[in-house]
């Protein structure tokens, strides 16, 4: 029902010889909050910048709102963004910084004074027009970034990786409030980060991404749930994969055998004979003394590791293979060094790699 | 460690010595002679007679005098602005060039350097007289009947000027604008500034400590920097730094021309606060 508010059609993008984007096609509606998400390098702040007109792709379309604006510089579009390193004017005081888009625009002088104590109270920053950047902290400076950008109220918010320099805690407060900036003004947020935990935690729907292009795009749930590649299972938590032959299959579910065991496994069009590559969240996995679910894996308990609430146990398998299992009981149940069957429910497996 | 501060206050680390020495020996004692002797009267033929007065500096606001300081000020401030006209198109260039370009043409612009600078100012001469290129070749283009009076005016003397001065303001912009945060820019592009927008309210401002140690650098030789209307002004025009000369050498008015090299001293501590002052700085770190 919403409109769509960005289009990237076939986007590529190369420095010298090397490409940096291969083809990305993603459809944004309004309202959204997408998070690219993929390890540094893998091309998701050229993206940024491709979105926001500071780079040129060297084909492919953006359009804004409807409007092809591919060939517009970055002060045409109707989009702002929040820089890394916040990129506020040095010579400027908080106040100068914030109503500079707004002076662009020819606003009044009482409709910006207006408009910048609105978004410094949005930020939670008042009374600090007079200040200089070099006297706020990281965090002071963070907001007044988000502040600069917010008042001029675009289709479309970009933040490059707006967190990364803030401490912990500072950025789990970060995360809450950003997100419910977002609610509250309803501008459509693409947002850049390595950090999986802010992807999860403040998305409508996460872009992972790596070597270029989109490896899958969907809700966190999904992401986290039902990944659909390699990479995308084992770039968020702790993923275990594990490679295995079809042997025998009936309507959904098969039997697939790898060197360590046989498992089951579930999904459409299984057939005998597929290689199939399997991700299996570390929360999913059970071990006891009797197998389940159909499964014949065995492992022998290599270490516990208490965590802080969780037990994170690694098995390892007949063909050396260790599995990550983590476990909300902390108490090890199973000593070191002893043998245990494993096995997990198949619907919590992910088929990423064979199959359909 | 603090006592050992407490018992050396006062103390000169032996290691210091011939910095003393050599400060105390080259520019101090001179400077208390230059003071010294532009409170004396001029001697009969030279050298001073050690009677105290300050009629040197009285001097000074005859009108005769202070037209050459008002002719040495415009001169300044008109070479000033040229060069840094001049100076700032090409430097923000050079800044933006890729890294390995940019140390050639710093090297470029320093190579004149290793040539002394009146040899190269002859070279505008050649250029420039009367049956020089410039004027052989307009005139066998047909462009021009008579040749074209370019030297022994002040046109000449700005241009030599320039010619002489315009390193210095590229090379202090440059350094400010290399440093530059182009993210800045980006910024302001982003926030809704077109590229002439942006380069006034972001680039321009951000780039002013190497402007103003420029204008310091080109502003302060300028005035003292005689050799220039020498050779390209003729006797034409007088300004300070060829007056002092005279004083000096022609008129054996030591100290005349002692109290006028005060003058000049001032003058340039004027200019020096003046950058501190704008360049909010304490240190001379643009400049030296």
């Amino acid at each position: 029902m919403s409109e769509t508010i960005l289009s990237l059609r076939n986007i590529t993008k190369s420095f010298g010889d090397n490409k940096v984007i291969k083809g990305i096609d993603m459809d944004i509606d309004a309202g959204e909050f997408i998070t690219i998400l993929g390890p540094s390098g893998c091309g998701k702040t050229t993206m940024l910048r491709i979105i926001a007109g500071l780079e040129n792709p060297d084909s492919g379309s953006v359009s804004i709102s409807g409007q092809d604006v591919t060939a517009l510089p970055p002060e045409k579009r109707n989009v702002n963004t929040v820089f890394q390193n916040y990129a506020l004017f040095p010579h400027m005081n908080v106040y100068k910084n914030i109503a500079y888009g707004l002076k662009l625009r020819g606003l009044k002088k009482d409709e910006i004074d207006k408009k910048v104590k609105e978004a410094l109270e949005l930020v939670q920053l008042p009374g600090y027009e007079k200040r200089m950047p070099d006297q706020l902290s990281g965090g002071q400076r963070q907001r007044v970034a988000i502040a600069r950008a917010i008042v001029n109220d675009p289709a479309l918010l970009l933040l490059d990786e707006p967190l990364g320099a803030l401490d912990l805690k500072l950025r789990r407060q970060m995360q809450v409030e950003l997100k419910n900036l977002q609610n509250r003004l309803g501008i459509t947020f693409i947002y850049i980060t390595h950090d999986q935990e802010e992807a999860l935690n403040m998305s409508s729907r996460i872009a992972v991404m790596n070597g270029g292009v989109f490896e899958q795009v969907g809700s966190p749930d999904d992401i986290y749930e039902r990944p659909k590649t390699r990479f995308a299972a084992s770039f968020i938590g702790d993923a275990n994969i594990i490679d295995a032959k079809i042997v025998s299959a009936d309507k959904e579910c098969a039997i697939a055998s790898f060197a360590g065991g046989s498992i089951r496994v579930c999904g459409s069009s299984l057939k005998a004979g597929d290689s199939v590559a399997l991700s299996v969240r570390a929360e999913r996995i059970s071990y006891s003394d009797k197998s389940e679910n159909g499964f014949d894996l065995e492992g022998v308990i290599e270490r516990h590791s208490y965590i802080g609430g969780v037990l994170k146990t690694a098995i390892k398998l007949k063909n050396d293979q260790e599995l990550t299992i983590t476990g909300s009981n902390p108490t090890a149940s199973y000593p070191v060094g002893s043998a245990v069957k494993v096995y997990w429910d198949p619907q919590f497996a992910a088929i990423v790699e064979g199959g359909a | 460690m603090r006592r050992r501060a407490e018992k050396n206050k006062g103390k000169v680390s032996p290691a210091l010595w011939p910095m003393y020495i050599t400060t105390i020996a080259f520019i101090v004692l001179p400077l208390l002679y230059i003071v010294g002797i532009s409170f004396l009267e001029k001697g009969d033929y030279f050298g001073v007679k050690n009677v105290v007065t300050i009629e040197n500096y009285h001097k000074i606001f005859d009108p005769m005098y202070l037209s050459v300081l008002w002719e040495s000020l415009k001169l300044a401030i008109i070479t000033t602005v040229l060069t840094f006209l001049i100076g700032y198109p090409f430097a923000y260039c050079t800044a933006k060039l890729p890294v390995k370009w940019r140390g050639m043409v710093r090297m470029l612009l320093m190579t004149p350097f290793w040539l002394n600078s009146l040899i190269r100012l002859n070279g505008w001469i050649i250029l420039m007289k009367a049956n020089g290129v410039i004027n052989t070749v307009l005139q066998s283009m047909g462009l021009i009947e008579e040749p074209l009076q370019l030297l022994y005016n002040d046109g000449a003397v700005i241009i030599g000027m320039v010619y002489a001065l315009a390193p210095f303001m590229i090379l202090a912009i440059y350094n400010s604008v290399e440093k530059l945060d182009w993210s800045l820019v980006e910024a302001a592009r982003d926030l809704g500034a077109g590229p002439v927008k942006a380069f006034f309210t972001v680039t321009l401002p951000l780039s002013l400590p190497g402007i103003i140690a420029g204008c310091v650098l080109v502003f302060v030789p300028c005035i003292g920097l005689f050799y220039v209307s020498d050779l390209f002004g003729g006797s034409k025009t007088m300004l300070l730094g060829s007056l002092i000369r005279n004083e000096m050498l022609q008129a054996r008015n030591w100290p005349f021309g002692a109290a006028l090299s005060m003058l000049m001293l001032i003058a340039t501590i004027g200019a020096l606060q003046l950058y501190k002052k704008i360049a909010k700085t304490d240190s001379l770190q643009g400049i030296m």
